[in-house]
């Protein structure tokens, strides 16, 4: 067992079991604040994939941000009695099953390809250069410009369609004519 | 112009009149009846053109005026038609012109032309006070169509257009019979006449297409070949004993005892005197019943084939011998006590169409011609006559306010004095008539009747016949006396007065016709008289037969007994009715007690026939036809059609209709609902039961694609 | 040396996870948390197959930026939705809206 192998073990239970934790709290708060530490473990896991860049990505954009803003809508739709109902559906027991039955068939299929057992190959190049090289690509008129320029856009949509659904009543004309 | 194709012409001037004056001139009565006489008179003057023409022949018999198209096509050949005018049908047309013209100018007069009509007379009854008659133009439509029928039957030469004019004036009769059809006794005999001509005709028919079956042929001039009458004479035909010719001679004579009024169809000539009297003049007396005579002289060949003269009578001339004799004698018992003055000449009518009859019966062609031609003349003139005094008295009636039968004999009397033109023309046909000797038309014409049946031995038709010769002059000075002679028997009758020119006119030329007609056929061995005047028409008339006959001898037995009837007759009927007061009873009454009765109802035979005929064929038409067969057996098979159709059309809508065809549309429509029903609790609303059921679908999906079928 | 099938299974196990969370849960932001787990899942499963299998092509980091940015306008919309529906009906349970219901 070296370090990786232990620090990726730890990490892993320690998401998993946070992610537990964020199906199954009824409080919702404690749900956001649990969703936060599974984001932490995934974090450590991109640093252990060597892929530095979106660790830091997920920290900004998925902890700062999502996380954020899931805790602000938590708040903003609280109802007085609503931690003392039951928090989850009837039909619990479903969807615990097709999710069993997902689990299963995937672990059963990808035990039995071989390939995957085998270690990591070694990283060409430095390291270093892995960040220039993907900022090259995302800008590089040959490369993937275009699913960066796209998705863009469709960050500016979300925006744009985000503040006029939650936009209040009255002031959803008023917006809705100025942009 | 040739004169064929004058004989062409002369039935068309009435039948143009009748379609001019029903189509266009029956508003106005003075337009009609110039058509009317008008058309007359041009068919007059061709048929006189005609006449003449045809007396200039030489042997006209042999060489006919004759000409003939072709008119029916069919297959190989065509059925031919067309004028034959040879010396009988040129006599014929002789006095069927001057009768029908004179009648046509005595209607104008009788049918009150020149008087204002009187508002209260109804179309459909004759007018009460002598207006003028409101149906005027429609009789001379009647009138001008009927002159069509005769003028077709006298000039067509063959069977085919005969019987065509014979049913138009059927037609006629039956129209102008009941031309006063409000009145219901005028309906009746309308009905009567048609329906006992008919049963007639439908023999006549029989014979008809016997005839053409046999022949091939409807033409005379085919028919009366001596090769063909041989044939027909010798073959034997359906009928036992009878010959093809006897068969066919026996049924077209009973078209004639039907037309003629022959027993035992008399009984409809009667009733017929319901008509007016120009009507009774023209159909029932000169021409219609003529026609009837008139075929058994066209057909005598035909009649008499196989027969020569002085061999006993075939079985078909001695029936109608026996017919003709016997109608001659029954007819003339029952004119002696017929008080209506119209019925007595309708019964004498009857009476000398059997002498006719007989003397055809007994092979006396030329004499049964002579006695047509002359009755003709002295009965119309006598029909006429007594129209006029029917309106003298209705006209004394009218002024004095007297409301009685102006036809009956008991009401009138001392006409004489009132009424002087008609008296002496009414004197002139009554001794016609009766035969007065020598100087009546009458004479000459039933002496050659009586002198034929002495001369072949027929003595039980002489004997008969004399004794209708006495009863005829009978009832003929009975007659005469009881309506002109003597004192007026009503006020009606002492305020009667002449009638119009018009109808005294026409009633002067019959009279000359009727003293005058005789004198052409004096036998050549007549005492005295005879050789004076060639017995031309023995000669003319004679001449239409293959062998012309052998003229009648004098013998002065049949002379004396017709001569004895004649005068014997006349004054026991003047004495015994000359001294008949008003409300008396017939002198006769007493004498004949109970046979008076069955005289005077006919011998009961119009009661005979309602038991036997008329009220079985009314029973069979509304009982067993209209109530059995017609609604019960008809309506009741229709509605059991119609019921079981309903069945039906009920089973299908309730076994089939509505379960199958609606219940599968219902069922589509049903079974969509019920299956979206079943189907709608999917549709939740809530999110997360779609996405379990998606990834349940997709799992199943993917488990498929990969383990199963990879 | 860390196999890439534990990478995977852990992926696996995490969607798994989140997949429950989402179709279990009643109140609506609870399901958006649990569509952030899977989504996270997926990432971790692109970028182990970029550093295993092509570690020279970029593509499995690029394609894991662009998950990233849709993650998150996705759950900015979805927040948005969320709150605008809590102004209407006053609730946030999924299943209480229903207004699609036959």
């Amino acid at each position: 067992m070296t370090v990786l192998q232990l620090i990726f073990l730890l990490t892993a239970a320690a998401t998993l079991a946070s992610g537990m934790m964020v199906v199954a709290s009824p409080n919702l708060v404690h749900a956001a604040l649990w969703l936060i530490i599974a984001l932490a473990g995934v974090t450590v896991l991109f640093v252990l994939l060597e892929a530095g860049f979106l660790a830091v990505v997920q920290v900004a954009v998925y902890i700062g941000a999502i996380a954020i803003l899931i805790i602000f809508a938590v708040m903003l739709t609280r109802r007085i009695a609503a931690d003392s109902q039951s928090q989850v559906t009837r039909s619990w027991w479903l969807a615990a099953l097709a999710s069993l039955l997902l689990f299963g068939g995937l672990l059963a299929m990808l035990t039995q390809i071989p390939t995957l057992t085998a270690g990591a190959p070694v990283l060409p190049g430095n390291p270093g250069d892995i960040v220039r090289d993907l900022g090259q690509s995302l800008v590089s008129l040959d490369q993937y410009v275009l699913p960066f320029e796209t998705a863009s856009v469709l960050l500016l949509a979300a925006l744009i369609g985000a503040i006029v659904i939650a936009l209040p009543p009255k002031a959803a004309g008023a917006e809705g004519g100025e942009s | 112009m040739r004169p064929e194709i004058l004989s062409w012409l002369i039935p068309l001037p009435p039948i143009l009149s009748f379609f001019l004056i029903v189509l266009f001139a029956h508003r106005s009565n003075r337009l009609s009846h110039t058509i009317a006489v008008g058309a007359m008179l041009i068919s007059w003057a061709l048929a006189m053109s005609v006449f003449i023409l045809a007396l200039s022949v030489e042997r006209l018999g042999e060489h006919p005026l004759a000409s003939s198209i072709a008119w029916l096509p069919t297959a190989g050949t065509a059925l031919h038609i067309g004028v034959l005018i040879d010396p009988l049908g040129a006599v014929t047309l002789f006095f069927v012109a001057w009768t029908c013209l004179a009648i046509f100018v005595y209607s104008v007069g009788y049918h009150n032309f020149g008087s204002p009509r009187d508002n209260e007379d109804v179309p459909g009854l004759p007018p009460r006070a002598g207006g003028i008659e409101p149906m005027y133009a429609r009789f001379f439509a009647f009138i001008s169509l009927f002159a069509f029928g005769m003028l077709t039957l006298v000039v067509s030469d063959n069977l085919l257009t005969l019987f065509i004019g014979w049913e138009i004036m059927g037609l006629c009769s039956y129209l102008l019979i009941g031309f006063w059809y409000a009145k219901e006794s005028a309906r009746k005999a309308m009905v009567k006449a048609f329906m006992t001509t008919r049963v007639g005709d439908v023999f006549m028919l029989l014979g008809l297409a016997y005839l053409y079956s046999v022949t091939g042929t409807l033409s005379y001039r085919a028919i009366f070949s001596a090769p063909v009458l041989e044939r027909l004479a010798a073959s034997p035909s359906v009928v036992a004993g009878l010959s093809i010719a006897g068969l066919i001679g026996l049924l077209l004579f009973l078209g004639t005892v039907g037309k003629s009024a022959q027993w035992p169809l008399h009984v409809w000539l009667p009733d017929a005197m319901e008509g007016p009297t120009p009507v009774s003049a023209m159909i029932h007396a000169a021409t219609m019943v003529s026609a009837g005579v008139y075929l058994i002289l066209r057909f005598f060949p035909l009649i008499t084939a196989g027969w020569y003269e002085g061999q006993a009578l075939t079985p078909t001339m001695w029936v109608i011998a026996a017919i003709g004799a016997f109608t001659a004698l029954f007819a003339a018992t029952i004119a002696v006590t017929q008080n209506d003055i119209k019925r007595v000449l309708a019964y004498s009518t009857i009476s000398q169409l059997g002498y006719m009859v007989a003397a055809v019966g007994i092979g006396a062609f030329v004499a049964a011609a002579f006695h047509l031609i002359t009755h003709a003349f002295f009965k119309a003139l006598l029909f006429l006559g007594s129209g006029s005094v029917i309106h003298g008295v209705e006209h004394g009636a009218h002024a004095t306010h007297e409301h009685i039968d102006a036809n009956d004999m008991r009401n009138m009397g001392g006409l004489r004095r009132k009424m002087p033109i008609t008296f002496w023309a009414f004197v002139a046909g009554g001794l016609a008539l009766s035969g007065f000797p020598l100087v009546t038309a009458g004479f000459w014409s039933k002496d050659e009747i009586l002198g034929h049946a002495y001369e072949t031995g027929q003595v039980w038709v002489f004997g008969a016949l004399v004794l209708a010769a006495l009863l005829t002059a009978l009832y003929t000075g009975r007659q005469i006396t009881l309506t002109f002679l003597g004192g007026p028997r009503s006020s009606a009758a002492e305020h009667a007065r002449e009638s119009v020119p018009t109808m005294t006119i026409p009633l002067v030329i019959l009279a000359v016709f009727a003293v005058g007609a005789g004198w052409l056929g004096i036998a050549d061995d007549f005492p005295v008289l005879g050789g004076v005047l060639p017995n031309w028409f023995h000669a003319f008339v004679g001449g239409t037969l293959l062998e012309e006959p052998a003229a009648t001898h004098f013998n002065a037995v049949p002379v004396l007994a017709s001569v004895l009837a004649a005068l014997g007759g006349l004054f026991l009927g003047w004495l015994v009715y000359r001294r008949v007061r008003a409300e008396q009873a017939d002198p006769l009454v007493g004498p004949l007690g109970p046979v008076y009765t069955l005289l005077q109802r006919k011998y009961y035979f119009d009661e005979l026939y309602s038991f036997a005929f008329v009220r079985p064929a009314y029973w069979f038409a509304e009982t067993f036809t209209s109530r059995w067969l017609d609604r019960v057996v008809i309506d009741g098979i229709l509605h059991g059609i119609g019921r079981f159709a309903l069945r039906v059309g009920s089973f299908l809508r309730n076994v089939i209709d509505l379960p199958i065809i609606n219940g599968s549309g219902d069922m589509v429509g049903e079974g969509v609902k019920r299956g979206g029903r079943g189907l709608r609790w999917i549709q939740t609303g809530r999110v997360q039961f779609y996405l379990v059921v998606g990834l349940l679908f997709a799992g199943l999906v993917l488990s498929y694609t990969l383990a199963i079928r990879p | 040396m860390i196999p890439l099938s534990w990478y995977l299974i852990f992926a696996a196990a995490l969607f798994c996870i989140g997949l429950y969370g989402a179709l279990a849960r009643r109140n609506s932001v609870a399901i958006i948390m649990g569509i952030e787990l899977m989504l996270n899942a997926v990432n971790i499963n692109l970028v182990a197959f970029w550093r295993y299998i092509t570690p020279g092509f970029l593509a499995g980091q690029v394609f894991a930026i662009i998950v990233f940015a849709v993650a998150a306008s996705e759950a900015a919309v979805g927040l948005a939705l969320i709150i605008s529906i809590y102004r209407k009906r006053s609730t946030v349970v999924a299943e209480e809206i229903d207004m699609l219901k036959w």
